[in-house]
């Protein structure tokens, strides 16, 4: 049986990037993590191993909250089903793209506030989605 | 600088298809060159410099060079998407100047829509190389739906309207009932864009861009052969161009490269806003077109969509005359890249050879300026400003 890990170590857009790792590895276990600098104590999105803020390479995973509000959002009217892409900004400041989920369309707004919840991806990994 | 040191463009051509199946893509882009090159007067033999993007076959410039037998001893591959050959143009005059080439040719071709390409409303998982594509591919954006984020956005801080939106698109239509080549000619109403099917709300259909095969070229000169020709002449003045990241999370995704690359080429050029007469502003949809105007100086940030309002941008109608050929809104947007076409029609507005219904009378100091590859997802920006001599 291939399990969620498996399936994370399977997929070419994390084999891409092994500095990365940690946060699929978190994310196949329903944690949401993010890249902090030991240096600057900065977070930012999406994770690199340098610092955008100071460069230094000296970074860490720390749990996030899993709080965010809709920053913006578009209906994307593709048949058979729409669905929500949106930006959110999570509590710990930056801005990603992401989807509202578990909610109707139409329900959603900006300023909306939402917590992570993680879907399967079509390659295997597990990307972090929004629900109200 | 003077103009005895700076390069102008001598040659504009528009491809007049919108529809190519018969053609390869490497004879568009030849077809486009051998155009510019007889508006100009110049022939093959005359070029010395080329420049292209990743629209050549295999986005390499010694394929195209090789396939229209060029003698070139400079080239330039610069791929910024849509805004590289407005970028092109002012690095052709930055290698004319600098004495790397005398004749330099630019060309753009492609065929998305013989080949059934729904650009905006695809899905995109690209690459797993480019270091976004894990964070953005699993979410089913569309071009459609990022832009349509940032139109949700503008009017959430700004009170857009889709109705100001829509104008936008009213002023597109008015300019391309005039032009016989245009993928679109009927004349919209307010209503008729509102009345679209939504695509990616609040963007309905007739808020996107058209999807055309075709092409164009344009040809840059050194002074001394410029002096030989009898066409008019149209110097750049000023040239600017960026990438607008998304600084790591901490982006104001309203503000669009716009804000540099025409800063600086206003800076460049010795000019303001005011003084410009005519603007071409890369309109992939009509949200960027006032989010742009806004970062150009033409308004304050935030009044764009009262400004293109009750048709401020139809000729000889509003306060800015823009994209009198019926822009990529309604005639043409080769390869889903809007640069070029952009070129094009400032340099006909400054030799007075647009049509008489929306050329713009005594057109001096023209604009030229728009983005590449996706807004918030890895977006270029370019902006050129030219004058007629």
């Amino acid at each position: 049986m291939t399990t969620a890990l498996d399936a994370t170590h399977s997929d070419p857009y994390v084999q891409a990037f092994p500095e990365n790792l940690p946060f699929w590895e978190a994310a196949a276990g329903g944690q949401f993590v993010l890249p902090y600098c030991k240096q600057c104590d900065q977070t930012h999105w999406h994770p690199r191993a340098l610092c955008p803020t100071c460069r230094s390479s000296d970074l860490s995973w720390r749990p996030a909250s899993g709080r965010a509000q809709v920053h913006s959002f578009s209906i994307v009217r593709r048949p058979p089903t729409p669905y929500v892409l949106a930006y959110v900004q999570i509590d710990e400041g930056p801005i990603l793209m992401t989807n509202i989920v578990d909610c109707e369309v139409d329900a959603v707004y900006i300023g909306m506030p939402v917590e992570v919840t993680f879907q399967p991806t079509r390659q295997g990994r597990m990307a972090p989605v929004f629900r109200p | 600088m003077t103009y005895a040191q700076s390069a102008c463009i001598v040659g504009a051509y528009e491809h007049p298809l919108r529809y190519a199946p018969d053609k390869s893509v490497a004879l568009l882009h030849a077809e486009c060159a051998q155009g510019a090159l007889e508006d100009a007067g110049l022939a093959f033999a005359d070029v010395d410099g080329y420049f292209c993007s990743a629209d050549a076959p295999d986005g390499i410039p010694a394929l195209m060079a090789e396939y229209m037998d060029l003698k070139v001893t400079h080239v330039d591959g610069t791929e910024s998407g849509g805004c590289s050959y407005i970028s092109h143009v002012g690095r052709a005059a930055r290698a004319i100047e600098a004495g790397e080439c005398s004749v330099a040719l630019i060309t753009l071709a492609g065929k998305p829509r013989s080949s059934g390409q729904a650009t905006g409303t695809e899905l995109r998982e690209l690459s797993p190389l480019r270091p976004s594509s894990a964070w953005e591919g699993p979410y089913g954006w569309t071009v459609a739906s990022v832009y349509g984020n940032f139109a949700s956005r503008h009017m959430h801080v700004h009170g857009t309207t889709s109705e100001q939106l829509a104008w936008v698109k009213v002023a597109a239509s008015h300019h391309a009932q005039h032009n016989p080549h245009a993928l679109l000619r009927k004349v919209y109403t307010v209503q008729d864009v509102l009345d679209s099917p939504m695509v990616a709300d609040p963007l309905h259909r007739l808020d996107c861009c058209v999807i055309t095969d075709g092409g164009g070229a344009l040809v840059l000169a050194h002074p001394d052969i410029v002096r030989q020709l009898k066409r008019p002449v149209v110097r750049v003045r000023g040239m600017g161009e960026t990438v607008r990241t998304q600084e790591a999370g901490r982006f104001d995704m309203l503000q669009t490269g716009a804000a540099v690359s025409g800063a600086r080429a206003f800076e460049a050029a010795g000019l303001k806003p005011a003084d410009v007469h005519y603007a071409s502003i890369y309109d992939n949809f009509t949200i960027m077109v006032i989010m742009q105007l806004e970062d150009l100086g033409f308004c304050p940030k935030g009044e764009g969509g009262r400004f293109v309002a009750d048709g401020n941008l139809i000729s000889g109608v509003g306060k800015l005359p823009w994209n009198t050929d019926g822009g990529g809104l309604c005639n043409n947007h080769p390869q889903n890249r809007g640069g070029m076409t952009k070129v094009i029609e400032a340099v006909r507005q400054l030799r007075g050879e647009a049509h008489p219904a929306v050329q713009v009378q005594n057109c001096a100091v023209a604009l030229a300026s728009g983005p590449g590859m996706v807004m918030g997802v890895g977006h270029a920006h370019a902006t050129v400003i030219l004058e007629r001599l």
